[in-house]
């Protein structure tokens, strides 16, 4: 067993782990945050997606060990002072469906639109390949990114 | 699904992790960005008793210039990532090849972590740096408990998930010389973004008088089990000019001597025909680079 210390959110979370266990397990099952999603188990489909150390990854293809004094965004801390502008935009566009892909879509959206404000449709659905989506078709997805990049231009909203 | 029980290490230095891999040899595997590791892990297809983490380990993670004599070079630590080769403006202006191959691995989150030196460890007979580096002609730097040793990335690659290290080394520089007069291009046939390549191919060419071609060296990927030169291929185009009949007469070289992988994705008659025109279609992006 190893002790790791992990910050999620801004909260810390001290725990003994198995070395084996992955982190997108140490994120739902100790931390109690099941907005992370495990969809395909294989590193396919990005239901998984977290910011680890301000860097996108998929935490089905890490360790928790791996993690220990990390800082993590998950969905959650995307919402901490109400919803994200992200998340607005992805209900107002209707950028989801059964929203099992949402939280690693969202995540996506934010990490994109940090290097690079204002994308062009073809930069998004670039952004977008290690995340897959069995509803919506993706376009209500690319329509909600460009429409939160164009709402945070006009509000001059810092994006995380 | 959940990886087999191990022991986990995540030394500081080079020489502890080179000392807990000899302690352990057979029964470790190190872990560098775990892009291909973790999933063997789940898979039950890799079961090492000890995993040996480098990520702990500074220093191994660099882009840098370096200058021998008249010669110059680019030395890059096996733990950098794609999305640093693909980010880096020096090898932007001065190897495009690289953050031009590195731009179609995987996804975002892949190439945020999956490592150069992982990449070519792993030798997936499908990888996309492995053609880049072969084209390229680089230098790879294997240390062991004997001290270190290069190894030429055409003797690098052995066959399936193969190659040149010995299960007590850990890969830790690639070494790519410079040249101003070189032109180069990587093309992949996938059948989605972010799939393994069908059929991937790296050129680097330079052009001598009169528009002939002076030097060319083609790497090719996704074709046999591992990654390779197409030597008898490079030397049918040396000395010629590129056009379109001098290409077509010697394409069926690219696949001289090689078992063609069929399977479900592309019969071995389709994949010989893809690198076939692949290989003209990255001739002449390179050219036109
Ligand atoms: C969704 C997805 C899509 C992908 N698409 C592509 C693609 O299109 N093209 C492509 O080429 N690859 C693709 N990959 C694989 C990816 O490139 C992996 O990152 C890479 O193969 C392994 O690099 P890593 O740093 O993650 O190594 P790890 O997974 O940590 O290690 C891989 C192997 O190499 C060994 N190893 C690692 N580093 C060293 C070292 N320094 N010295 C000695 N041995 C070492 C390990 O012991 C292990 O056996 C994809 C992966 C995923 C999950």
């Amino acid at each position: 067993m190893h002790r790791i210390k992990v910050t999620i959110n801004g909260k810390e979370y001290e725990q003994e782990v198995e070395p084996r266990l992955l982190l997108v397990h140490f994120i739902r099952e100790k931390a109690r945050l099941t907005g992370t999603h495990v969809g395909c188990d294989t590193g396919n489909c990005g239901a998984c997606t977290i910011l680890f150390n301000g860097k996108l990854i998929k935490s089905c293809l890490t360790l928790a060990v791996q993690a220990n004094h990390a800082q993590i965004t998950t969905i959650e801390g995307l919402a901490a002072n109400g919803l994200h502008p992200v998340q607005d935009a992805f209900l107002e566009k209707f950028g989801l469906q059964c929203g099992y892909c949402t939280p690693g879509m969202i995540l996506n959206a934010c990490y994109l639109l940090q290097s690079n404000p204002q994308p062009s449709e073809a930069e998004i659905r670039e952004a977008l390949e290690g995340n897959l989506c069995m509803c919506t078709g993706y376009q209500h997805i690319i329509d909600a990114i460009r429409y939160a990049a164009e709402r945070m231009k006009q509000s001059g909203t810092v994006q995380l | 699904m959940i990886p087999p029980q191990f022991e986990y290490f995540r030394p500081a230095s080079l020489p502890e992790a080179l000392a807990l891999l000899s302690t352990y040899a057979d029964d470790a595997k190190v872990l560098a960005g775990g892009q291909s590791l973790i999933s063997l892990l789940k898979l039950r297809l890799a079961n090492p008793k000890y995993l040996i983490d480098l990520g702990g380990i500074g220093g191994l993670n660099y882009i840098r210039k370096e200058t021998d004599g008249q010669a110059e070079r680019i030395a890059m630590g096996a733990m950098t990532t794609y999305a640093e080769i693909k980010g880096s403006s020096l090898l932007q202006s001065r190897c495009p090849l690289l953050p031009q191959t590195a731009s179609v691995v995987g996804d975002v989150q892949v190439r945020n972590l999956g490592t150069l030196g992982g990449s070519l460890a792993h030798a997936d007979p499908a990888g996309d740096m492995p053609a880049a580096i072969l084209a390229l002609g680089a230098e790879l730097k294997a240390v062991g408990p004997k001290g270190e040793r290069w190894i030429k990335a055409e003797d690098f690659f052995l066959g399936f998930y193969a190659t040149a290290l010995s299960p007590h080394e850990i890969l830790t520089e690639i070494r790519v010389p410079l040249s101003a007069k070189r032109k180069s291009a990587y093309i992949k046939a996938a059948r989605r973004p972010s799939d393994f390549a069908l059929v991937g191919i790296a050129v680097c060419l330079e052009a001598g008088q009169g528009g002939t071609c002076e030097r060319i060296a083609v790497g090719v990927t996704g074709v046999t089990d591992k990654p390779y030169r197409a030597k008898s291929l490079e030397a049918k185009l040396k000395g010629k000019k590129l056009d379109r009949e001098t290409i077509e007469a010697a394409a069926p070289a690219v696949t001289e001597g090689v078992d063609v992988i069929g399977n479900i994705h592309a019969s071995a008659d389709f994949r010989s025909h893809l690198a076939r025109v692949y290989l003209y279609r990255t001739i002449q992006a390179a050219s036109q680079s």
